[in-house]
């Protein structure tokens, strides 16, 4: 392998700036604070030979057992934060300094966090699931209070006066009764290291000794501080993960197969050779890549290179006009065990109105505004990626186990990058970088073209439902039936070896996933209740532009659309309010509500219905005259510890179908808050995205590829699509919001689940029509509406 | 190749390239500039934009060759004298991004539309705007900081207007 110098010195004063560079490994290193393969066994299934021969390499993992992999004081009383977390843009970089900074008793402004680099920050698992601040905001916290007590302990020592005789604020510990005697944090500790262990048997479960401080007593954390990574992304001085350039580096751009499952026949070369700066093809499997010297060579490139390709003799998938009759005619992979209360067929057998309906949400996918990218160098026998990736971890371990190298040779420099809420094609783009410079022995930056990111990035599952819903003779819902299939066999998780698309385009197979299909989150008592469970396949599961995997929630957009639009058809039926349907339904639970989550749903919902200043009323209202009808919607779910109730104003134009959402209300209850503006921001955003899935998107492919490729194939949610008003209502950990334990919820996630189904509601409040399909093109609407002669 | 000389944010440049590159390309990989990005390719949404002759320009589809010799704004030509630009200062008081991605064509799309309308309506920023996507869905945030930099830039206005007077 060519040797490319070391990390350039560019990047390398980048990374120490932010603190994350060899210095940093060096101060690890020095104390034995980096564990050299611990874990490695149970993790990873390293290529033992391989590893034996070879010295420890240069990035063993920080230990989380040690209090100096979370934090370093400076003289100056400065501290750095080291957290295992990725922030893809909702804040939760800032959030981290916040309940960190609070913990440890210093000014915000005198911190600093460094996040999600595998070889300076300990292996949080990057991002995911909402549970940046539900899961690992506690042991970053025990931590920053942790260092406290130990720094606490040093100044008794010093001033040889009992902890409990000492005051600290903003990073000063004071004598109490003889104020002259104080000493800074930074002259405390000043520049050595804590040399502290801590305990637990998982980095979530890092602890100290230290107690944590109660709500009350926290003071930085409910502040609405400006996010630190704003100032640098409107400036321009932001260096992104496409901004990486290595000495040497080449460019490569990728050439997808030309359909869905086609097998690689040949690559003429020669179509290409007249190219400047062209260096190779790199082929393997039926995976294809150019490599240039400059971008727009590699481009050029990879549009021009002729390529053979043997189509499959069956067809991939049906057609996505026909996806939804597929799904409901297709043998389930699996099913699953129904979840059933009480007697539903009898129930139903015997309601006295029973009500019943299909719903259907297509493939939806990530559409990244950014298409997929990763820049890898593979000097001095080191694999360096430099990747937005939100599981920088993963990345790491699944290049590591992709390319046989030890992990402790691999590290993951985490930067930022576009818009990313679950599995993207970032972590192919990633595999595909380290792959392309291992095999050339350059850096290589390699980079997604639009067409391939909007075909070829994980969809999420499309949906298919049949409900049944029985009212009893006085408008009571007594039994509810939900059916539900996804498309979802062989669904890849993050970053694994055997499932990332240049795994499967190189012929690697695993066992398929079983994928899933999701159920409702609500607190409704129904006495009579069952739900329902199937998964489906496609005909092709590899090496299609058809594979699966999480999107934001991941299945809680599909789910909650079906069941709190059935809601509102069984609240429609029994001609009662919607908002009044439902409190029945949640008031009349007699469960002992654990977690307060029937409770936090009732105050979130009249929450909403406060803000909104809602009248009761049953939908759908009398239609107005003239082209424009309006109508308001509501709707309610959970995610995991969160609640969320919205409701919607819409206009819709009966000459064209056109919906505008005018105005959203959002009752959102996330337990602590710890930065309200940071939190209203990200809430806004989610239900915009679920917003754009109601009005615009869908995955459309014929029988051999997708045909969605681009903006106008695949539209967006716009500017003009804005609602007039979006109100933000934080309810904060009802029943007892002023308990001192109350937690930290996730958020990034919850509000996106009910909008789909509010928007959905107030289309038949305006209209009298109930649109079951997703999204509601103006197309679709207008039909709808002609009709029924609207 | 061939040797073109452009002019980005008040330095000249010449460089030695194929003529019909697209300008993002040479704005990023030769003049090392950061806030134009690749996000289409096909000028679709704006992520690549500058600003050339006071229009908004999607440098991903506009040949380098036919760019020569004319002023070229990119984000980072848009501070005067170590001042943020009004927009780039309301961009912070109303934190507007999330990932940030998109935020360089909306800011600068957003600079040439104050520029011929200081005073735009609700619907007049919604149309002007709607060209430029965000996935991250900041839309509501980017027309609240349109709206406060036109008023900053107004009351700026009025009081120079004042001094003058004076």
């Amino acid at each position: 392998m060519t040797t490319f110098t070391k990390i350039p010195k560019e990047i390398e004063e980048a990374l120490k700036k932010e603190g994350r560079s060899t210095s940093r490994r060096d101060f690890l290193r020095s104390s034995g604070l980096l564990v050299v393969g611990i874990g490695a066994a149970s993790v990873v299934h390293i290529n033992a030979p391989t590893a034996a021969a070879q010295a420890a390499g240069p990035y063993p993992d920080p230990d989380f057992r040690q209090l100096d992999s979370w934090i370093v004081i400076r003289e100056d009383n400065t501290a750095t934060f080291y957290v295992g977390k990725t922030d893809l843009g909702q804040g939760t970089g800032t959030a981290f300094r916040q309940i960190m900074s609070d913990e440890l008793d210093i000014a915000y402004d005198r911190t600093s966090l460094v996040m999600g680099s595998t070889d300076v920050t300990v292996d949080q698992g990057g991002s995911g699931g909402s549970d940046a601040l539900q899961r690992d905001g506690w042991p970053v916290r025990r931590v920053a209070a942790e260092a406290r007590r130990v720094l606490l302990e040093l100044a008794s020592g010093q001033f040889s006066t009992p902890v409990d005789r000492l005051t600290v604020s903003e990073g000063v510990i004071t004598v109490a009764a003889d104020p002259s005697k104080s000493v800074t944090y930074g002259e405390l500790i000043s520049g050595r290291q804590f040399n502290v262990s801590l305990t637990g048997d998982n980095v979530n479960a890092t602890t100290g000794r230290a107690r944590l401080k109660t709500v009350q007593e926290l003071k930085i954390v409910g502040q609405s501080i400006q996010r630190y990574d704003i100032p640098p992304k409107v400036d321009g001085s932001l260096k992104w993960a496409v901004d990486v350039k290595l000495p040497g580096m080449v460019h490569a751009r990728n050439v997808k197969p030309s359909v869905a499952g086609a097998q690689l026949i040949s690559i003429d070369e020669s179509s290409v050779q007249d190219i400047p700066g062209f260096i190779q093809v790199v082929s393997k499997g039926n995976y294809v890549a150019v490599i240039c010297e400059r971008e727009e060579q590699a481009i050029q490139a990879a549009r021009q290179l002729q390529v053979e390709w043997r189509k499959p003799t069956t067809a991939p998938f049906p057609a996505s006009d026909d996806l939804h009759r597929f799904m409901r005619d297709a043998t389930p992979t699996s099913n699953g065990e129904p979840r059933v209360v009480g007697n539903p067929e009898a129930s139903l057998a015997e309601a006295a109105n029973v009500v019943e309906a299909e719903y259907y949400v297509p493939f939806q996918g990530h559409t990244s505004f950014g298409p997929a990218h990763a820049t890898a160098d593979p000097s001095d026998d080191q694999l360096t990626i430099y990747s937005n990736d939100m599981k920088s971890y993963g990345l790491r371990n699944g290049v590591a186990q992709f390319l046989r190298m030890p992990r402790d040779r691999v590290r993951v420099v985490w930067m930022d990058g576009p818009q990313a809420y679950g599995r993207t094609a970032a972590d192919d783009a990633g595999f595909e970088a380290a792959f392309l410079a291992n095999e050339i022995g350059r850096p290589v930056r390699v980079q997604w073209m639009r067409h391939e990111e909007t075909a070829w990035d994980t969809k999420a599952p499309a949906y298919s439902f049949k409900m049944r819903g029985g009212l009893d003779g006085q408008g009571n819902l007594v039994a509810l039936d939900y059916d539900i299939r996804s498309v979802d066999y062989n669904h890849v998780g993050y970053n694994e070896h055997d499932s990332v698309l240049i795994a499967q385009l190189t012929g690697v197979r695993r066992t398929p996933s079983a994928g899933r299909a999701s159920t409702p989150s609500d607190k409704y008592a129904i006495p009579n209740r069952r739900m329902s469970t199937h998964v489906v396949s496609l005909p092709l599961i590899w090496e299609t532009p058809l594979r699966t995997g999480n999107l934001r929630d991941p299945d809680g957009p599909q789910v909650t659309f079906a069941a709190e639009s059935f809601i509102d058809e069984l609240a429609a039926a029994a001609n009662a309010d919607p908002i009044e349907f439902r409190m029945k339904l949640l008031t009349a639970s007699d469960d002992d509500d654990g977690g307060f989550k029937r409770a936090r749903s009732i105050a979130t919902v009249k929450a909403a219905a406060e803000a909104y200043d809602w009248d009761t009323r049953p939908s759908p209202r009398p239609r107005s005259a003239g082209d424009i009808l309006t109508g308001r919607g509501f709707a309610y779910s959970y995610r995991s510890e969160t609640v969320a109730a919205e409701i919607v104003d819409v206009e819709v134009n009966r000459r064209t179908g056109h919906v505008w959402v005018k105005r959203i209300v959002c009752a959102h209850d996330c337990g602590l808050v710890v930065n309200p503006m940071g939190l209203r921001h990200t809430v806004e955003c989610a239900l915009l995205h679920s917003l754009s899935r109601a009005l615009h998107e869908e995955v459309s492919f014929d029988t051999e590829k997708v045909t969605s490729l681009d903006w106008g194939s695949h539209p967006s949610l716009t500017h003009a699509d804005t609602p007039e008003s979006i109100e933000v209502v934080l309810v904060n950990g009802d029943p007892n919001p002023d308990r001192p334990d109350l937690p930290h919820y996730g958020a990034g996630e919850a509000s996106c689940k009910p909008l789909l189904a509010a928007v959905a509601n107030a289309i038949y409040d305006a209209t009298g029509v109930r649109i079951r399909r997703v999204p509601f093109r103006d197309a679709r609407v207008l039909a709808a509406l002609d009709s029924a002669d609207v | 190749m061939s040797k073109i000389t452009l002019k980005v944010n008040g330095e000249t440049h010449t460089v030695d390239i194929d003529p019909s590159t697209p300008l993002l390309y040479i704005l990023r990989n030769d003049l090392d500039l950061r806030g134009p990005r690749f996000g289409c390719g096909l000028g679709q949404c704006g992520a690549c934009t500058v600003i050339i002759n006071g229009e908004a320009v999607r440098s991903c589809i506009r040949p380098t060759s036919s760019v020569q010799g004319q002023e070229i704004t990119t984000l980072e030509g848009l501070a005067q004298d170590g001042a943020l630009d009004p927009l780039q200062q309301a961009w912070i008081d109303e934190q507007v991004p999330q990932c940030g991605f998109c935020q360089n064509g909306q800011i600068l799309t957003a600079k040439v539309l104050l520029d011929k309308n200081p005073d735009p309506t609700d619907a007049q920023v919604r149309q002007g705007m709607a060209g430029t996507l965000c996935r991250c869905m900041t839309y509501y945030r980017i027309q609240a900081a349109i709206k406060r930099a036109a008023k900053t830039i107004a009351a700026a206005k009025t009081q120079t207007g004042n001094e003058v007077v004076a």
